[in-house]
């Protein structure tokens, strides 16, 4: 059908980023001018951008919301070695959440590919089918993984449910995989090689440069360095702590404000997954106690989610939900 | 007569989903339309990914006016029942009319409806279609509270004649109907409006869009076709991808690419399922040597560089994922030469074997290896009944499933057996061994092959009567249309496998001495996780066995067998064999014989199609019947040998000499199995049964003939019931 005419070709030619920095600067400056919220990551280890509170927590209750961020996640069975050209244990994630989603989602996210250089009047964009589910969040939403000539470039999701919880209203997220998506627009082969900071700069820096030694580092301690006797033990820790947390009675004695510890048991839920997946790293978990120990993580995000809903931040527009 | 069009313009609609949703578009509104008295003459629907379009033609302007009169209570009655009357009819008292019946004076509602014009008919019925669609899974989004497969953003609703065209206005959670739609998303993104189906369709067109899925689909393969034709080549055919790839463009643009020369070497069927899983991409073979060497893209954009961009950037996604692959083929390789051959010997153990141990089949039937070990000793029981090496089919089953392991099945799961066939090649394995792997899960669905290689049979039944026996031994049968373990699928390939091969197995033995192996598994298993959790081995082995009820092994392995007679109902019944039949064949010794019970139900059917077969049923059926009377009036049993010498008719003498005859004819046939000359022979005694009916009253008053007739009903009974149980037939 390649003899029809041309048209809706590229308006302005878009300069083609150098460097996996700048994606993320033109990432940040084209979310911040459409007024997401740019956040830091969250401090804390985990599988990813989904985890932050400012998605999990906040894509719960009728508050608007708009917010995007870079979050490093780990994923500790992925750990190569730094050898294997696109698998990591530690990477990044490019997380934007917008609370009702608009309804020109797919054209906004559409302008963040144009900006970082991705024309889809050069490329092939397409929205093929893809549910998404979060066993340990006890969340899911519908959506598509977005395809740039035959690449899956990010994740485009409308949650139905968090923690249990109906999304109403529905928040429209969406998840760059950082360092594939760089790859592509920058025409890199191997991670390691990418040009972290301006290959013209005066001290230029790939991504192994900075990553490589790391990578060795912890996928030898994700696969056979951690003491799972101990992380077992950490895993008990935060499941317990995040039900003292929760067990503390609204009202504050020393304030007399109402202050539900929401986000600190989150924390709980967030150190127990992450020890969860290095334990499955480590091989010490069956197929069948696999799915148990999702279920009790999915157990802690839904009583932190139940919390959250109490709290103002959570609540229903009209006052806080029953 | 006007016509009207529909547009339900939303974000991608997921390719698996557009027939099923094209086709319920369609009946929802025209059933809606046609209940409501409206009648049209034709209508069609389309669907691209982000379009779901409905054309009806020939439409009626308004509905014709309809007049119902409806009988109420007696005008006496309690005031409740006139109230209820007039819910029901949304009249009001005063528009009642009152008229003499039988029982009085009646209350009548004579409703009337007038005709309703089309596009408030259309109105309604669109909005309930919209809001009932029946998606297999739907969302919200934004604030709203309407249900889509994806957001939804315009509703195309027009009504268009000679004079010109009228939107029909509604609403839907607050989407307002409109005559405007949209072009391709990146090559034609403007609004544009309409002003009929072929105005929208050529517009569309114009605007990049091929509305038909059909027209996309010949599109595609006719271009993928004559790309693949100039370079020599040609597309392996995949109709289901066809399918899924114009559900995924609204302006398809095939590329072809070559496949990196590294690659040619893995087998084609891994090429074929990473292309096809992951990049939706087309198979392109070489004719001459009928290896896969290319793929072919379709792309849903045209681009100033006529596609260079994106077959590149497709080429190198494919190199990635071939790169896996390949790394994948090669250390399976490594593994599979290893230690594969040595593990089957038992020499050594292959690392895939030792990780078979650590997989759970079932928490409760052990692991996999577990499994396996029970699959090859059954293989090797079995063996000898399909004609197998016993050695050979034990050692093919201990190989079969390990290419689980494999890295590659790992990837790609719908490989497996596959794999397993080019690992046990690569170990050196005979043909018939390799090929078990491959073959072993068959037949996979009522319309896949049986396998016929005795090795194969060997270990595709132990697999499934394993996978029967295991699940029933812990009660997980299949109820209503749950079957998570896929039971009746075994059960059906047990069948297929039997009777494909003509194997002679007695299951019952079979079933009995394997859920021996079971029950003791599921002790080891219990015992196993007791020593994990610190547990009483016995308190868990005793736990575990009374779970499963399988100390009752009878009852467990007489259930099973009814499922599997269950089974070969549905199976024969497709065959054409009737179901009174079969239970007449059923209720005979040996029916866990599954060929002897199909050989039986095939002869009796064939009795049953000639004419004095029929008419025997009739008259054994009756000779039964009076017996059985007689027996329970007189409280005894018609068993003693009937006389001749008291025989006082011609007819009953013949009688006599036709079951003397037919009995000299039956017994030694069934001795050997000959069914088709046993109910020949039965056949026989229609004629001579019927005149002794006919010529013969049985109750007389003589004592002692009415005793000698019914024995010798008695023996019509017991020669006919040798053959069936021919009470089990109908009429």
């Amino acid at each position: 059908m390649s003899d029809m005419p041309l048209t809706g070709a590229s308006p302005s030619a878009i300069t083609a980023p150098r460097s996996f920095q700048e994606i993320i600067l033109r990432l940040q400056s084209y979310w911040a001018a459409k007024g997401c919220a740019i956040l830091q990551p969250y401090d804390m280890e985990v599988g990813a951008g989904t985890f932050h509170p400012a998605t999990t927590l906040r894509s719960l209750g009728t508050k608007p919301w708009a917010a995007a961020y870079v979050q490093p996640s780990r994923r500790p069975t992925d750990g190569r070695y730094g050898e294997n050209p696109n698998r990591l244990q530690h990477y990044y994630q490019y997380q934007v959440i917008i609370k009702p989603s608009p309804p020109d989602l797919q054209d906004l996210y559409l302008g963040s590919l144009r900006a970082i250089g991705l024309d889809p009047a050069l490329h092939d964009i397409r929205f093929v089918e893809d549910d998404w589910e979060s066993p340990t969040l006890g969340a899911w939403g519908l959506g598509w993984e977005v395809w740039c000539d035959g690449m899956e470039v990010s994740q485009f999701t409308y949650f139905q449910q968090v923690g249990g919880h109906d999304c109403r209203p529905v928040s429209g997220e969406l998840t760059y995989g950082l360092e594939r998506l760089a790859m592509y627009v920058l025409g890199v082969d191997h991670v390691m090689t990418m040009p972290f900071n301006d290959p013209a700069s005066p001290i230029p820096l790939t991504y192994g440069d900075i990553f490589r030694q790391t990578e060795e580092e912890y996928s030898r301690h994700n696969f056979d360095g951690a003491d799972t006797a101990q992380l077992l033990r950490h895993f008990e820790d935060a499941e317990a702590e995040c039900d003292r947390l929760l067990g503390f009675p609204p009202e504050d004695p020393k304030t007399g404000k109402r202050i539900i510890m929401a986000h600190p048991a989150y924390d709980q839920t967030i150190k127990a997954s992450h020890l969860f997946n290095l334990l499955d790293a480590r091989g010490v978990i069956s197929v069948t106690e696999r799915q148990a120990y999702i279920g009790r993580v999915r157990a802690l995000a839904k009583k932190c989610a139940d919390a959250f809903r109490q709290t103002e931040a959570g609540a229903d527009a009209e006052g806080v939900s029953a | 007569m006007p016509d009207l069009l529909i547009e339900l313009f939303s974000e991608e609609i997921p390719a698996r989903m557009q027939a099923r949703a094209r086709a319920d578009l369609q009946k929802l509104v025209t059933d809606g339309l046609v209940e409501a008295g409206l009648t049209y003459a034709s209508a069609a629907a389309f669907s691209t990914p982000r379009r779901l379009t409905l054309a009806i033609e020939g439409l009626t302007a308004e509905s014709r006016p309809v007049r119902e009169e409806r009988k109420g209570p007696n005008t006496s009655a309690p005031a409740q029942a006139v109230e209820g009357f007039l819910r029901s009819t949304g009249l009001s008292l005063e528009q009642l009319e009152k008229r003499a019946d039988k029982k009085g004076e009646v209350y009548f509602a004579v409703i009337e409806r007038p005709g309703r014009r089309a596009p408030e008919i259309i109105a309604d019925v669109l909005d309930a279609t919209i809001r009932n669609f029946p998606w297999p899974k739907s969302m919200r989004w934004g604030s709203g509270s309407l249900r889509w497969v994806r957001p939804l953003h315009s509703i195309l609703c027009l009504l268009s004649d000679e004079g010109g065209a009228e939107v029909v206005p509604l609403s839907v959670d607050g989407i307002a109907s409109g005559n405007t739609t949209r072009g391709h998303r990146f090559l034609s993104p403007g609004v544009f409006s309409v002003t009929n189906f072929d105005d929208y369709a050529a517009k569309l067109k114009r605007a990049h869009v091929v509305l038909d899925s059909a027209e996309r689909e010949a599109a595609i393969w006719h271009d993928a076709q004559t790309l693949a034709f100039a370079a020599g080549l040609e597309v392996v055919e995949d109709r289901a991808l066809l399918t899924e790839v114009a559900g995924l463009v609204e302006w398809p643009v095939p590329l072809m690419g070559r496949i990196g020369d590294d690659f040619l070497g893995l087998p084609p069927e891994v090429l074929q399922t990473s292309m096809r899983e992951h990049q939706k991409f087309f198979s392109v073979k070489n004719p001459k040597t009928g290896r896969i060497e290319g793929f072919v893209t379709v792309a849903n954009t045209i681009t100033a560089d006529h596609g260079a961009t994106i077959l590149k950037g497709n080429q190198k996604v494919l190199a990635a994922r071939l790169s896996d692959a390949k790394f994948f083929w090669e250390n399976d390789l490594r593994v599979a030469k290893s230690g594969m051959a040595e593990w089957a010997d038992g020499l050594k153990m292959a690392e895939w074997a030792d990780g078979l141990k650590a997989v759970t089949f079932h928490n409760k039937l052990g692991s996999q290896s577990d499994r396996i070990a029970r699959i090859a000793a059954l293989a090797r029981e079995i063996a000898p009944m399909v004609g197998a090496d016993p050695d050979l089919a034990e050692r093919a089953a201990r190989l079969a499933k390990l290419d689980l392991r494999s890295a590659m099945v790992g990837e790609f799961p719908e490989l497996q057996g596959l794999m397993g066939m080019y690992y046990a090649r690569a170990a050196g394995e005979p043909d018939a061994v390799a090929n078990a792997a491959r073959d072993h899960y068959s037949p996979l669905g009522p319309s896949d092959a049986v396998p016929t290689d005795p090795v194969s049979v060997a270990v595709a039944l132990a697999d499934k009567i394993d996978t029967l026996t295991g699940f029933w031994a812990i009660d997980e049968k299949p109820t209503g249309s749950k079957d998570p373990f896929a039971l009746r699928r075994a059960a059906l390939g047990v069948i297929r496998l039997v009777l494909g091969n003509g194997a002679s197995t007695e299951i019952s033995t079979k079933l009995i001495t394997h859920l021996d192996i079971v029950l003791s598994d599921i002790a080891m298993t219990a015992r196993r996780q007791a020593q994990q959790s610190g547990g009483d081995f016995m308190v868990a082995i005793g736990q575990a066995l009374k779970e499963v009820d399988g100390i009752q092994v009878p009852v467990t392995i007489l259930d099973l067998l009814a499922f599997l007679h269950d089974r070969l109902k549905v199976f024969l019944k497709d065959q054409g064999i009737r179901h009174d039949v079969i239970d007449a064949c059923l209720a005979m010794p040996g029916n866990d014989d599954l060929p002897l019970l199909v050989k039986r139900a095939t002869a009796l059917q064939a009795t049953l199609q000639t004419e004095d077969g029929a008419n025997l049923v009739a008259g054994f059926k009756r000779a039964n019947n009076i017996l059985t009377q007689a027996e329970q009036k007189d409280g005894v049993e018609y068993s003693y040998g009937a006389d001749p010498k008291f025989a006082e008719t011609d007819e009953e003498r013949a009688l006599f000499a036709a079951l003397d005859h037919a009995d000299a004819l039956i017994a030694p046939a069934m001795k050997t199995e000959d069914f088709a000359t046993a109910m020949q022979a039965m056949a026989t005694l229609r004629a001579p049964i019927d005149a002794f009916f006919t010529a013969t009253q049985i109750n007389t008053d003589n004592q002692i003939v009415r005793r000698n007739r019914l024995n010798l009903l008695h023996r019509i009974r017991t020669i006919c019931l040798s053959v069936a149980d021919l009470t089990k037939l109908d009429g």
